[in-house]
């Protein structure tokens, strides 16, 4: 099993109901996507994520009604810095979709969907703690699993692995 | 919305009374702090307090060679190890584009599915000691003891197994190993049988459990609850069916599926997968192709010890991977699995080096524990025991 190469032209990947959705949507939301070792990815505009995730949830093919995981990766010192990750579920075509936003360092900020989904509280809550990302209108943001008093944010690449800051 | 996400501000009304739960208490399963508001015996509101457990794994992960990794794996659900191993090394193999040998798939799957009988016995010899009845730990836990016997066959131990390698599988298991699995998977639906008898129809137990904790199909959906808590709420997945890995679409199972949402549902759920599970393994037993149990990828796979005193080659690759590791190929892959808890997920990224550069875990107790305000909103405080209990909920998985 080589590895195919990825493919990141955004009109080959209109081919994937996903995207056709999200550029029908709205074609300024969507910054790029790629289709990886079987896996695609939507690069959304961040004043869109919450948009996005509606769309998909209720495209009546897609139904993309799970969230299945919230995380973010810190390219430091690349920019921009932060990428924030959504991988949804459909429980009922049980296919999978990525969605990515970036976001820069200094103003690490996007909508929660605790309002479409409840259950990404304890995910944004655990993204805030670990990369000091903060979600708009998110009901309760604070550390998770960090102590309350813990002075910056341990997933961060300038963040030592070892030894005291 | 309100019902569902604590506020954050605890502002006690004249009628009601916060009480601390745990984290050193035996029924939260390890170390799960609940902070409970009470009117009188009734729950108005609950606020997990968690990461008494946190050792900043991912953080760890990034220090790591590749393989350096699965050994922080175990650690993670100590419940499950090689479910998280093979979520990981699955991982690391799509990111490599590895194939591997039918006969450390199907060794995987067997022991995965030992794994997850595993699990849900020492859940369910908590779950019905935390309600009462005190014989089925006993019954659950001498079944236990011989699985992880079975493990300790394999990889010289009984919980931190480490026994999945990205390429394959550590070693050939030992000579009589497939007799003492099959001694023991025959012998199997027998104790089912003598636990379904202790609860099943056991009026105590079904009077803590039926109708307790209720969890509609949508609050459950809404929110990220998966793997058994969302089976039993009526939602049909499972990623063994629905998303095949690790050769899963070679052997025949059902799904069990309850639509009653409540303590009950999830417990008949659970105790159909083991009826189920020990349908795959007699499966496994039966059907396992002979070959070898490592891929094909010396720059990746370490090479066996003979090979080593008497080839270069191996001898270098040996070297250089223990000291160097491998490298990855640029990108990215999300892989989930069906642990015995719900949806176990590994989210890997390589910036093409030896190291991971982000390695994100889903964990199920830590998505599904967001439903135990929902599930005991309005009732007795004798029942967050029940509900904890049944969304089966390992602490470490939680925290990391």
């Amino acid at each position: 099993m080589a590895l195919e190469p990825a493919v990141t032209d955004l009109e080959e990947l209109k081919s994937h109901p996903e995207v056709a959705c999200l550029v029908a949507w709205n074609a300024a939301a969507v910054e790029g996507a790629k289709f990886d070792r079987n896996e695609l990815t939507v690069y959304v505009e961040r004043t869109a994520l919450r948009g996005a995730c509606t769309a998909l949830k209720n495209d009546g093919a897609l139904q993309y009604d799970s969230l299945s995981d919230l995380t973010c990766v810190d390219w430091f010192p690349g920019a921009p810095r932060f990428e924030v990750v959504y991988h949804l579920f459909s429980t009922v075509t049980k296919k999978r979709v990525r969605l990515k936003v970036r976001l820069t360092g200094e103003d690490a900020a996007v909508d929660s969907l605790t309002s479409l989904w409840p259950g990404a509280d304890f995910f944004e809550r655990e993204v805030f703690d670990l990369f000091g990302v903060r979600f708009n209108e998110h009901p309760n943001l604070k550390r998770i699993l960090m102590p309350d008093n813990w002075e910056g944010h341990p997933l961060r690449k300038d963040y030592p692995v070892e030894g005291y800051r | 919305m309100d019902e569902m996400t604590p506020s954050p501000v605890l502002d006690a009304a004249d009628q009601t009374l916060i009480m601390n739960m745990g984290p050193q208490h035996p029924s939260t399963h390890g170390v799960l702090r609940l902070l409970l508001e009470i009117d009188g015996e009734t729950i108005v509101r609950i606020m997990p307090d968690i990461g008494y457990l946190h050792t900043g794994i991912e953080k760890t992960c990034e220090a790591k060679f590749y393989q350096q990794v699965v050994p922080l794996t175990d650690r993670i659900d100590y419940l499950c190890p090689m479910t998280n191993n093979l979520t990981y090394c699955l991982a690391v193999e799509k990111l490599l584009g590895l194939e591997i040998p039918a006969r450390a798939q199907w060794l995987r799957v067997m022991l995965n599915e030992l794994t997850r009988i595993n699990s849900h016995l020492v859940w369910l010899g908590t779950h019905a000691m935390d309600i009462g009845a005190m014989t089925v730990f006993l019954y659950c836990f001498r079944e236990r003891e011989e699985i992880l016997r079975l493990f300790e066959a394999v990889s010289g131990q009984r919980m931190m197994t480490s026994y999945f390698r990205i390429g394959g599988i550590a070693i050939e298991p030992p000579l009589d190993f497939f007799g003492r699995v099959k001694t023991f998977i025959d012998a199997f639906p027998e104790h089912i049988d003598e636990y379904e008898n202790l609860l099943t129809q056991n009026p105590i137990f079904v009077m803590r459990t039926k109708g307790v904790a209720h969890l509609t199909k949508e609050d459950a959906l809404a929110l990220t609850a998966t793997g058994p808590t969302l089976r039993a709420s009526g939602v049909d997945v499972d990623l063994r069916r629905d998303a095949p890995y690790s050769g899963y679409e070679n052997f025949k199972f059902n799904v069990p599926i309850a639509t009653e949402g409540d303590v009950y549902a999830r417990y008949l759920v659970r105790v159909q997968e083991l009826r189920e599970s020990q349908k795959i393994v007699k499966q496994t037993l039966e059907g396992i192709p002979e070959g070898p149990v490592k891929a094909d990828a010396p720059k990746v796979v370490l090479p066996d010890r003979e090979k080593m005193k008497t080839q270069m080659e191996a001898l270098i690759y040996h070297f250089k991977i223990v000291t160097e590791g491998f490298t990855v190929p640029e990108g990215e892959v999300y892989q989930a699995v069906e642990s015995p808890r719900g949806e176990m997920g590994y989210y890997v990224v390589s910036d093409g080096g030896a190291k991971p550069y982000r390695v994100h875990m889903r964990a199920p107790s830590f998505a599904n524990l967001q439903s135990l305000q929902k599930m005991c909103k309005g009732r007795l405080i004798a029942d967050v025991v029940a509900a904890i209990g049944s969304i089966d909920i390992v602490l470490g998985d939680c925290d990391r």
